[in-house]
């Protein structure tokens, strides 16, 4: 898990706690951080070809899989971290963001921090599977029913219907709001607080 | 050696290697900077930078920025940060992490230059004159291999748990500290404590050490991360990086919070209280 990163870093102890063998290593952890080389190993670990599964986001992702972490309508963001490397050099990225609107999903960005071939696209209303040859996302599933279409800045394909995500199982939700919200308030206070009421 | 002294050693125009957030920024000094007016400083994120950054930037210190990202993490974006960025006040040169440690690793190893994988396709290398992709030139077939040049700040500047009476200083885990301290000309550091004896000597202790033989100057600083966190000593003060972060979001609230919090007579290196 890289900066800024609680949301997949909470799906990953998710899984975790159903897979305990299962390596997930926080880049921002508080306590037991799990480098010792500072904060190039997670890079070196990437080259090296160690790293299976990483997350990325963006404030404006295109129709093109390109993430802009860098500036927008005159406007500046903090910066692409280290997307321009990881993006390409991972096996399997998986994009995320919270926000799904026009907004964040453009035909186009205007600034191309990274450009790579996602494993999907998840956001707080849809999953998007990408299709390499084509280099377009497929829309697999929504969170709720909605106009996908209507939100989304870039064009997709899709099946005819669309299914809807399955919720998550009791069984999940106690682990998201006991040992996976706990895990989490350690290292991120504030979203653990929004999200899960934690002080 | 105060840390007064330290900022005063850091000349204007310096170019000025940072930690992030969570890798011991010597704010003690970084305040004394800002209350020394420098100007003109070129300051280097390693790899990302945070508070320092935007409080040198509010303050105007700084011309010139390369990071590959300035924020304040939880507490949102670096306000000062963003809008002169946006107004063009300084000139900010966008990297990726790994480019950045790979040019400092070149400077440590004494080396021109060194190769980075990935990062191809990226808009960053265009507006990076001074990166140049050319082919690997081991491979047989085609491969393009992006190539950065060596950094080698004028100055890296940190705060450590320890220095020890021979001069060494003890950073842990945190070895982009001594990347910096092994690629800069200079290297200035605060401590938060006094350790009799060498560190080295220690089996246990001298894998976190950073010998005295790069370290240019050290003066004390008790809480001299403040208000970022120092493991096991003390936490980030999250509440006062939001207050930082509110009130840096307009120019007249980020004067109010120098006025408060920076430009006030030296008695020690953190305030009594952090108001909030």
């Amino acid at each position: 898990m890289g900066a800024a990163s609680p949301i997949p870093a909470s799906g990953a102890l998710l899984l975790q706690q159903k897979n305990p063998s299962l390596r997930v290593s926080l880049l921002h952890r508080r306590k037991g951080n799990p480098f010792t080389e500072g904060s190039r190993e997670l890079f070196d670990l990437a080259g090296q070809g160690r790293i299976d599964v990483f997350f990325l986001g963006g404030a404006q992702i295109d129709g093109e899989a390109n993430l802009n972490l860098v500036r927008a309508d005159g406007r500046r963001f903090p910066g692409s971290f280290g997307s321009a490397f990881m993006y390409s050099v991972v096996k399997k990225t998986i994009l995320f963001r919270e926000e799904h609107s026009p907004r964040v999903l453009v035909p186009k960005v205007e600034f191309i921090s990274a450009r790579g071939d996602p494993a999907a696209l998840v956001t707080g209303k849809a999953w998007f599977s990408w299709q390499k040859d084509k280099r377009r996302f497929r829309l697999e599933s929504v969170h709720e029913p909605g106009d996908i279409r209507a939100e989304t800045g870039f064009s997709f394909d899709s099946a005819d219907t669309v299914p809807t995500t399955p919720s998550p199982s009791a069984e999940d939700l106690a682990l998201l709001r006991g040992p996976v919200a706990k895990a989490i308030a350690a290292d991120y206070p504030d979203f653990a607080k929004r999200v899960w009421g934690i002080n | 050696m105060t840390p007064r002294e330290l900022a005063q050693a850091i000349p204007d125009g310096a170019l000025l290697a940072l930690p992030p957030d969570y890798s011991l920024p010597a704010m003690a000094v970084v305040r004394a900077l800002i209350v020394q007016k420098k100007r003109n400083l070129r300051l280097l994120g390693v790899p990302v930078l945070g508070l320092c950054a935007d409080l040198l930037i509010g303050a105007g210190c700084v011309a010139e920025v390369e990071s590959s990202a300035v924020s304040l993490g939880e507490a949102g974006l670096a306000p000062r940060f963003s809008e002169a960025a946006e107004k063009g006040e300084i000139v900010v040169r966008d990297a990726t992490c790994p480019a950045v440690h790979t040019a400092l690793q070149a400077a440590e190893k004494g080396v021109p230059f060194m190769p980075l994988r990935g990062v191809l396709g990226s808009d960053l290398i265009e507006n990076r004159p001074d990166w140049q992709v050319s082919q690997n030139p081991f491979s047989e077939g085609e491969d393009p291999i992006l190539f950065v040049p060596a950094i080698a700040p004028d100055i890296a500047l940190f705060h450590a748990r320890w220095a020890d009476e021979a001069g060494n200083v003890w950073v842990g885990r945190r070895r982009e500290l001594a990347t910096i301290a092994h690629a800069a000309k200079q290297t200035l550091v605060t401590f938060e404590e006094s350790k009799p004896g060498n560190m080295l000597e220690d089996e246990l202790l001298a894998p976190g050490v950073i010998s005295a033989a790069y370290i240019s100057a050290a003066a004390p600083a008790k809480r001299g991360a403040w208000p970022l966190g120092m493991p096991e000593v003390y936490d980030i003060d999250d509440a006062h990086l939001a207050l930082y972060a509110g009130a840096a979001r307009t120019r007249k609230g980020f004067q109010r919070y120098l006025d408060e919090f920076i430009c006030i007579p030296e008695k020690s290196s953190s305030p009594a209280s952090s108001r909030a």
